[in-house]
C-alpha cells in the first residue's frame, strides 16, 4: 500500500505538465490529497474491475486521438516512462493501466476542463504487457494502448 | 584482380537499382578492366565516406570466421544479411574459392585462412585507409563503435589504447555501444578531453532519463569539397537492456526513430546536401529504420557484424536510402563515394574492401604505437594456456567452438550442471595447431563485468530465460531484436522453433544423459556477464577458462553443442 502511494505521488509530481497544471490552479486540490485516493481502483485485480471502480463504468471506446507513448522494450521495468496525449476536448481524467500487473491500476490524474490532456509519468511493470490509457472526456471514456516488452536481457552483440 | 569487371558491373547494377543516373562513367568505367592492385579503387564523385565498425579493440591482425548460421525470419528470410555460405556468394555474385569468398563467408575456413592469412590489424588498416583517402581529399572516416572493448589492453587501459589508436588512424566521427560499459563517467571523460577537436562522438538516441535531454551531440555538420554534409549518430538502442544499466544509470537509449526524423529534417533545413546516419542499430533495425525515416542518403551501420559487399537499397516516402553494414574486427573498410550535383546525391559507388594483412605494408608509426601500448602487458598476454587441435570460433546464431570451450570450463571448474555463455558476436578465431594465449582468450571474454556466476535455477526459470533470449533473436519485428546471438548452452540439449512466438519456441529440454529438464527441479547453472552487479569475490571468467585450459593442455572441439533447429528447412541463413 505505501509502495503504491509513493508511486502515485512520484508519478503525480514527476509529470511536467502536471506540475504546471497544479501551479496554475487547474488541478482540483483534492486530487493530490490522500482523501482522493482511489482505493477501489488500486485494489482491483483485473483491469475491467479497476476501470469500473475508478470511472464507474468499464465501457470505453478506442480513440485514435489518444496517443500512448511508451518504449517498445522497457530499459528498467521499475520505471517505465509513459506519456499519454489525449487529443480530445474537455479531458476530465486520465488513468493508466497495466493489464499484466498483479494490480493493473498504475496511476491516474483528474484535470479541470481547461487543462491540456497531457500526462507524462513513470510506471512499474512486472512483465511484458499492454499499457492502456483511459481518458474521460465529455462524459465518455476513450481508450488507447501500447505494448511494452519487459525482458531479462543480457546478451547484446 | 579483386575489383574485377564483374564486380564493377555489379556496382552498376546496384547503382541502377538505386534509381540514380550514371552520367559520364558507364562506358569509361566498364573498360577499365582488372586493376593489378586489389586495393586500387578509382575515386568517384565529390563526397566520400570511409566506414569501419565493431573492431572490438583488435589492434593486431586476426582470423575471423564468418557464421554458418545466421537465420532470418519473417520479412528477413532469405535476404541480406541473413545469408550464409554458398547462398551468400550466389546472392552477391562472388566466385567460390576466391580471396573475397574467404573474406565474406565461412566456406573452407581453415584452408582459406592458411592460404590468405590474417585480416585486419590497425597498422595494416592505417596503410589502407591512408591510401584510399589520398585519392579522396576531404573524405571522412567514420567509426561505428564497439571500439574501446574486446582486448586485454582495452580493458586494462579503460579504452585508452583504442582512443589513441583511433586518433592516429584518423577517425573523424564515431558513435558507441560497448564504449558505454566503460561507465558513464569514463565515456564523458574521453569524449570531453581526448576526443575534443579530433573525433566527434555523436548519438541522437542517448538522453538523460529525467529530462530526456541529449547526452551527446546528435550530429555533426561539415563541408566536404564545398558540399555541406551531416553525419547523425545512432548508438546501440538496447544498451541498458543488453549490458549493465548500473554502469550508466542516468542514461536512456531506445531507437527513437521519430527523433531521428526530426534531426534529419533539422540538418536538411540547415543546408545539408548529404545526410549519413552512423549507426549501431544492427542491420535488421537499420533496414526497418530506413523504411520509416526519410531524407537519409545512407545508413552506415554495425553491431550485428554483418559484412555486406553491396548496400541494400530501401525505399521510403522521401526516396531511397542505402543500408551499408561493414562487418567487424577491422576486417573490412567500406568506401562510399557520392557524386553530389545541384544540391543532392546524383550517383554513387560503393566498395567494401577486405583488409588482408599480407597484402598491406604495416604503417610504421601505428606498428610502433601498438608495440608500445602492449609492452607493459606482454608477459600476461603471451602466456600460452593450451594448444588447439580444432578451429576455434564464436560467431553463429547458436554456438561456436570457442564458446563450447568456455561452457566446458564453467561446468568443470565451477561444478555446474548447466552453463550459459552470452551470445556475443565478437571474439576472434584460431586455427588448429595455434597456441591459445591469454591474449586470444581475452578476445572472447574481456569485459568490465566479467564475474563467473553460479546460481540455482528451476527448470521453469531456465525455460523462461531461453524463451526471452530467443525472442530477442527471432522476433519477426526487427525493432524487438537486440542483435546478439542465442545464449550458448552447455550440459543441456533443447530444440528451437525459429518461427514460434515467445513461450513456445523452446522445447525438448534435457540433460546430456537424456533426463528431461523438470520445470520444478533446481539445477546448478554457471554463467558470466550478468547484467546485475555481482560480488567482487567471484572469479573472473578468463581465470576460470584459463584454469581449465592449462589443465587440458590440448583443446579439441569437433562440434559445438547445437539445439535441434525447427522451421529452418531451406532457409539460406543456415549451412
Amino acid at each position: 500500500m505505501t509502495m503504491k502511494r509513493r508511486t502515485f505521488l512520484k508519478g503525480t509530481l514527476a509529470g511536467g505538465a502536471l506540475t504546471v497544471a497544479a501551479g496554475s490552479g487547474l488541478l482540483k486540490p483534492t486530487d493530490v490529497l490522500a482523501a482522493a485516493w482511489p482505493k477501489g481502483a488500486f485494489d482491483a485485480k483485473s483491469e475491467a474491475d479497476a476501470v469500473n471502480a475508478y470511472f464507474g463504468t468499464s465501457s470505453a471506446s478506442d480513440n485514435p486521438a489518444i496517443k500512448v507513448k511508451a518504449p517498445i522494450q522497457a530499459e528498467n521495468g521499475a520505471v517505465v516512462p509513459v506519456t499519454v496525449e489525449a487529443g480530445v476536448d474537455g479531458v476530465e481524467s486520465i488513468a493508466i493501466l497495466v493489464e499484466k500487473n498483479p494490480a493493473p491500476f498504475a496511476t491516474s490524474v483528474d484535470l479541470s476542463g481547461t487543462a491540456a490532456g497531457l500526462y507524462k509519468t513513470r510506471i512499474k511493470m512486472g512483465k511484458t504487457s499492454k499499457v492502456t490509457a483511459y481518458v474521460k472526456a465529455g462524459g465518455k471514456l476513450h481508450t488507447a494502448s501500447s505494448t511494452v516488452k519487459v525482458t531479462v536481457g543480457g546478451c547484446g552483440g | 584482380m579483386n575489383l574485377s569487371r564483374r564486380e564493377f558491373l555489379q556496382l552498376l547494377a546496384a547503382a541502377s537499382a538505386a534509381g540514380f543516373g550514371l552520367p559520364g562513367c558507364d562506358k569509361k568505367g566498364a573498360t577499365t578492366g582488372a586493376p593489378s592492385d586489389p586495393y586500387e579503387l578509382p575515386p568517384f564523385g565529390n563526397v566520400s565516406f570511409l566506414h569501419f565498425t565493431d573492431c572490438h579493440a583488435q589492434l593486431l591482425p586476426v582470423y575471423f570466421r564468418e557464421p554458418n548460421i545466421n537465420i532470418g525470419v519473417g520479412g528477413a528470410l532469405g535476404k541480406a544479411p541473413h545469408l550464409v555460405g554458398d547462398a551468400f556468394l550466389k546472392h552477391f555474385d562472388i566466385a567460390p574459392g576466391t580471396r573475397d569468398a574467404h573474406a565474406f563467408s565461412f566456406l573452407d575456413f581453415e584452408a582459406a585462412a592458411r592460404r590468405y592469412g590474417k585480416v585486419g590489424g590497425f597498422a595494416h588498416f592505417k596503410t589502407l585507409i591512408d591510401t584510399v583517402r589520398a585519392q579522396r581529399p576531404g573524405a571522412l572516416l567514420l567509426d561505428g563503435g564497439d571500439t574501446w572493448q574486446g582486448s586485454g589492453t582495452a580493458l586494462w587501459t579503460k579504452g585508452q589504447d583504442m582512443v589513441d589508436a583511433c586518433k592516429m588512424l584518423g577517425v573523424d566521427i564515431m558513435t558507441g555501444h560497448w564504449e558505454f560499459t566503460q561507465g558513464a563517467e569514463r565515456v564523458l571523460e574521453i569524449v570531453e578531453n581526448d576526443l575534443k577537436g579530433h573525433i566527434d562522438f555523436v548519438a541522437q538516441n542517448v538522453v538523460d532519463n529525467t529530462f530526456e535531454e541529449r547526452i551527446f551531440e546528435p550530429y555533426t555538420m561539415k563541408e566536404m569539397n564545398g558540399v555541406p554534409i551531416a553525419v547523425i549518430g545512432q548508438a546501440f538502442p538496447y544498451t541498458p537492456i543488453a549490458n549493465p544499466r548500473y554502469m550508466f544509470p542516468e542514461w536512456s537509449f531506445g531507437i527513437r526513430d521519430e527523433a531521428m526524423q526530426e534531426v534529419v529534417d533539422e540538418v536538411r533545413g540547415k543546408g545539408a546536401q548529404v545526410v549519413i546516419v552512423l549507426s549501431h542499430n544492427g542491420m535488421d533495425v537499420d533496414l526497418k529504420m530506413a523504411s520509416r525515416v526519410s531524407g537519409i542518403d545512407a545508413i552506415m551501420g554495425g553491431h550485428t557484424h554483418d559484412g555486406m559487399p553491396t548496400p541494400t537499397v530501401v525505399e521510403n516516402t522521401g526516396g531511397k536510402t542505402l543500408v551499408i553494414n561493414s562487418g567487424s574486427n577491422a576486417k573490412f573498410l567500406s568506401v562510399l563515394d557520392l557524386d553530389v550535383k545541384d544540391g543532392k546525391v546524383s550517383d554513387y559507388r560503393f566498395k567494401m574492401l577486405p583488409v588482408f594483412s599480407n597484402l598491406l605494408e604495416p604503417h610504421a608509426g601505428m606498428a610502433a604505437y601498438i608495440d608500445k601500448v602492449r609492452a607493459p602487458y606482454l608477459g600476461k598476454l603471451n602466456e600460452e594456456l593450451a594448444t588447439t587441435d580444432s578451429v576455434l570460433y564464436r560467431r553463429g546464431n547458436f554456438n561456436g567452438t570457442y564458446d563450447q570451450v568456455i561452457l566446458d570450463a564453467m561446468r568443470e571448474v565451477r561444478g555446474a550442471d548447466i552453463a550459459f555463455s552470452p551470445g556475443f558476436r565478437w571474439g576472434t578465431s584460431l586455427l588448429p595447431g595455434d597456441p591459445i594465449t591469454m591474449d586470444s582468450l581475452l578476445t572472447q571474454t574481456a569485459i568490465t563485468y566479467p564475474k563467473s556466476t553460479l546460481n540455482e535455477m528451476s527448470g521453469e526459470t531456465i525455460k523462461v530465460i531461453l524463451e526471452d533470449i530467443a525472442d530477442n533473436l527471432y522476433h519477426p519485428d526487427p525493432y524487438y531484436q537486440q542483435g546478439g546471438d542465442m545464449v550458448r548452452i552447455g550440459g543441456m540439449r533443447y530444440s528451437i522453433d525459429i518461427n514460434g512466438t515467445i513461450g513456445n519456441r523452446i522445447g525438448d529440454m534435457q540433460l546430456l544423459n537424456g533426463e528431461t529438464i523438470d520445470a520444478g527441479r533446481t539445477y546448478l547453472v554457471a554463467g558470466w556477464a550478468s547484467v546485475q552487479e555481482q560480488p567482487d569475490e567471484l572469479p573472473d571468467i578468463w581465470d576460470v577458462v584459463a584454469e581449465y585450459m592449462r589443465d587440458a593442455k590440448l583443446i579439441r572441439v569437433d562440434e559445438p553443442n547445437l539445439p535441434k533447429i525447427k522451421g529452418a528447412k531451406g532457409n539460406p541463413g543456415i549451412a
